[in-house]
């Protein structure tokens, strides 16, 4: 009932969320900021790579200008935040609708087609391994390495300072720490991985398209909170290892769901499923109290 | 060296709750000074400590520090001079960071700019160590241990341990052993004594406690209605008991202490 295609598509695409789940650890855990514009930057991601790839700039390139713009979109987020005191849920909303326009506006149209290109991704064709074995090992490799990166940024005075900022702002201003200086760094940086995932994703799906990025956050969510259900996070890395796993979690769930003919589900379920599985992440009692003082009933603290 | 001079704060100004929390405080406080402050709730302590640390800016008056106007700097520029100790042993630390990175973030605190290089290095860690030993609290192998194990004591004491890591201009206490139950409170009071002796910290400590206010430092201000009413140091103050402290405050302000809270201790 698991074929090996459907399998290999589900770890490629697992570790292609992984960002996204990295990026809304860093926003929603560390900063303690909920985030809804990375239903922007990830399309944002796809459509400046895509862009950019089709009027003959290097992939490389393309993909590196694509993660700058989704920084970018995380610092108007941060900024709309700390420097106008728009409540954060608002600011990120606004930058998410607004970049659905700015979007439209860089591809020109609503879709782009990358099949023809040379992306990031082909040089790996040349390794004669059929695609379904070569993404998801080039993309897991890439999580680990952003993983271990994260890991690392976090464990350095910035990190540090960060990570204070989120659990006790008041505290960290005592101690000589710019808070909104480090909310506006740990947005963009969040974005920035969210739009290298969806720049990714459009190479490796031949395709961007404006309407990529809807149910994003949901996906995300589902994977940070998935991972902490099954790996219980004592520490940073674990806590990090856990985007990973969950994210890896979610797209084997969601295979499943689809791929078992007796549910009748559809691809066009996926969402719903996905918003079920936040749901019952939130209600279900035991490992969900951590999480439902995050996400649940009466907010943050 | 600090200067106030003449701070007035006033809450909901405009509006029928409209609250005159200082109106007018002046006090100089000479380096190496320490300074217990006490006065009723409203009195105005809250209020000054957190113009101090800059988290209220006043809407009148000044304060120098070193020579140097920082009545408008933000609390995390502030906090390269003044160093503080918060009344809630949470509020001071964070839970979910180890000891020894809630250390590091204290330690960095003078020094404003924050780069990439690893927070805790292990030369920090044994450091950390030297200076935990002190507490004698047994923390000395549990760096490692996040702070939202500790107990409020313990917390406290770290706190106090951060405050004092980087150097500062002033220290300020916020009632910092109130919620604490008396035996750990007693402990903490020591340790305070002995690091600020040590360090000849310039030091605010705001107390509920007359018999602390007298015990401690080298000089007494009361608050009330947001002014100084009372300031006394030196011999005066040596042969001064806690039944003295109110019939000066009575003199000088012409009425009762209504406040029972102050009588405690």
């Amino acid at each position: 009932m698991f074929n090996q295609i459907a399998f290999a598509g589900a770890i490629e695409v697992g570790f292609l969320y992984g960002f996204v789940a990295l990026g809304l650890f860093l926003s929603f855990r560390v900063l303690d900021f909920p985030d809804l514009t990375v239903d922007g930057s990830f399309p944002l991601g796809a459509a400046v790579a895509a862009t950019l790839i089709t009027t003959g700039t290097d992939p490389y390139l393309a993909t590196l200008v694509a993660v700058g713009a989704g920084a970018c979109a995380g610092f108007v987020t941060g900024f709309l935040n700390t420097r106008f005191g728009i409540l954060h849920l608002l600011a990120s909303i606004l930058t998410m609708i607004s970049l659905h326009s700015i979007n439209l506006r860089i591809m020109g149209r609503p879709n782009i087609a990358l099949i023809n290109e040379a992306t990031v991704l082909t040089p790996l064709e040349a390794l004669g391994l059929p695609r379904f074995i070569i993404l998801p090992i080039v993309f897991g490799l890439l999580a680990i390495a952003a993983k271990l990166l994260l890991d690392r940024f976090m464990a350095g005075e910035i990190g540090l300072a960060m990570r204070a900022t989120g659990a006790n702002p008041r505290m960290a201003r005592a101690n000589g720490i710019n808070t909104a200086a480090m909310i506006l760094l740990g947005m963009a940086i969040a974005n920035a991985f969210v739009a290298l995932a969806g720049a990714l994703f459009a190479q490796a799906n031949g395709a961007a398209d404006v309407t990529m990025g809807v149910g994003v956050i949901v996906i995300g969510l589902a994977s940070v909170i998935g991972g902490e259900a099954i790996l219980s996070p004592k520490t940073l890395f674990r806590a990090t290892l856990a985007c990973l796993a969950g994210s890896m979690l979610y797209q084997f769930a969601v295979a499943l769901a689809l791929q078992a003919d007796f549910l009748g589900l559809r691809a066009q379920d996926l969402k719903l499923i996905t918003a079920l599985l936040v749901a019952a992440a939130l209600v279900l009692p035991g490992r969900g109290v951590a999480v439902r003082r995050m996400f649940g009933r009466g907010g943050a603290k | 060296m600090i200067r106030c001079e003449n701070l007035q704060v006033t809450f909901n100004k405009g509006t029928a709750m409209e609250t005159r929390a200082l109106r007018g405080l002046s006090l100089d406080v000479p380096a190496g000074e320490f300074v217990t402050l006490i006065g009723s709730n409203g009195s105005g302590k809250s209020t000054f400590l957190n113009i101090l640390a800059g988290d209220l800016t006043p809407e009148a008056g000044s304060i120098v520090i070193d020579g140097e106007d920082v009545t408008d700097w933000p609390a995390p520029k502030r906090a390269r001079l003044v160093s503080r100790v918060f009344q809630d042993p949470l509020a001071g630390s964070c839970g979910n960071l180890t000891i020894e990175e809630n250390l590091a973030l204290a330690g960095a605190r003078v020094r404003g700019r924050r780069g990439l290089g690893l927070a805790v290095s292990r030369k920090l860690r044994d450091d950390f160590r030297g200076r935990i030993e002190r507490l004698g609290m047994n923390l000395e192998n549990r760096l490692g241990d996040r702070m939202g194990l500790l107990s409020g004591g313990q917390r406290q004491a770290v706190s106090l341990l951060m405050a004092t890591l980087a150097p500062s201009k002033l220290l300020l206490l916020d009632e910092h052993t109130s919620a604490l139950d008396p035996r750990i409170a007693a402990a903490v009071i020591g340790l305070t004594l002995d690091i600020v002796g040590e360090q000849k910290l310039t030091t605010l400590m705001v107390t509920h406690s007359m018999r602390q206010a007298l015990d401690a430092g080298t000089r007494t201000v009361m608050l009330h209605a947001g002014q100084a009413v009372l300031d006394i140091a030196g011999e005066r103050r040596d042969g001064l008991d806690v039944p003295d402290l109110i019939r000066l405050f009575q003199q000088v302000h012409g009425e009762e202490l209504d406040s029972d809270s102050l009588l405690l201790g």
